[in-house]
């Protein structure tokens, strides 16, 4: 299916839950939904036997500034050999998104990188913990406004 | 003075000062504790391997601390191993002495501005015997850098300790 068709198979189902959908001058179409809806939709895309989406090539956290997280996930069907990328924003000051580690379990570490370096939570993860920085880590540190802390443990951390 | 200083031709007896015997014996048989952090672990095991044979230097990886004379830093140190390297290094029985390798374990190396994870430079940490600088450093780099390790080896004194 091309992205025109899935966007438009997309709306029919979830009418209210597509906020923007761009195909024309972006290198890679993309569908930007509501973080409400999410699971759902993850779950159609991937159980429709029109879409098949089973492979979850990337998930990436996302700082646009002014205030504004998101998520891309970039998902691919190996049967259909079609893809669709989907966007999420959510406001700093409250950044939950659900998790989709339940439907594709390729998210489970992806989210805790985006958890870690972001700063997005991700609600019903089955286990929402830092996966690089270590444990008693301040911050997230690919933030674009993050200060690099003076001391960790002691240890001086600037040149 | 040469470490056999008399020696008798019709007997088994060789005289050597109690330095020269601790010196040598140290400096032949230096076992690095075997752990890698990033590339430069690759050229290490390189060097460990045998076209460059760290064997006839009576270099042996150990897998524990309590077994090692030195350990070789090889690789970027964040943070977070920083804290492991620490305690690595207080279990490890004196004398022990630190080779540092590569530009990371050196002073941060390509990570110094922005590696907010990064530690820049093992030695603010540990005390460090020997730089070896590189990127990653060849094998024959890390061989001179064992080398100038064992040249201050030979020449510690049990009078004055200098490493």
């Amino acid at each position: 299916m091309t992205p025109q068709e899935i966007s438009d198979k997309l709306k029919q189902k979830f009418p209210d839950a597509i906020l923007e959908i761009k195909i024309e001058g972006v290198v890679d179409p993309y569908i930007k939904i509501s973080p409400s809806n999410l699971k759902d939709i993850a779950l159609y895309l991937r159980d429709d036997p029109d879409f098949q989406f089973d492979f979850l090539m990337c998930l990436s956290g996302m700082d646009y500034t002014k205030g504004t997280l998101g998520v891309v996930y970039n998902i691919f069907s190996m049967k259909k050999k079609h893809k669709v990328n989907l966007k999420v924003d959510v406001p700093k000051d409250k950044a939950e998104v659900p998790s989709i580690a339940s439907v594709w379990p390729a998210a489970n570490w992806h989210e805790r990188e985006a958890y870690d370096l972001i700063g997005v939570k991700f609600l019903d993860h089955p286990d929402m913990r830092r996966i690089l920085m270590p444990d008693d880590w301040d911050g997230h540190p690919l933030q674009k406004d993050y200060k690099v802390p003076e001391y960790y443990q002691g240890m001086k951390v600037p040149y | 003075m040469g470490l056999l200083d008399k020696q008798f031709n019709n007997s088994n007896v060789i005289i050597t000062s109690m330095d020269n015997l601790l010196n040598w014996a140290r400096l032949s048989s230096m076992w690095p504790m075997q752990f890698g952090l990033a590339c430069c672990a690759i050229e290490m095991m390189a060097t460990g391997a045998s076209h460059y044979d760290l064997d006839r230097f009576g270099i042996f990886f150990r897998a524990s601390p309590r077994q090692t004379d030195v350990m070789i830093v090889a690789g970027t140190v964040t943070l977070k191993m920083a804290t492991r390297i620490k305690k690595l290094y207080d279990q490890m029985a004196e004398p022990r002495y630190v080779l540092s390798m590569g530009s990371c374990a050196n002073c941060g190396g390509p990570y110094w501005e922005h590696g907010y994870h990064v530690l820049k430079g093992v030695d603010r940490v540990i005390p460090v015997d020997v730089y070896v600088p590189g990127c990653p450093p060849r094998p024959e780099a890390l061989l001179e850098g064992i080398m100038k390790l064992q040249e201050k080896i030979r020449s510690e004194s049990l009078v004055k300790k200098t490493a």
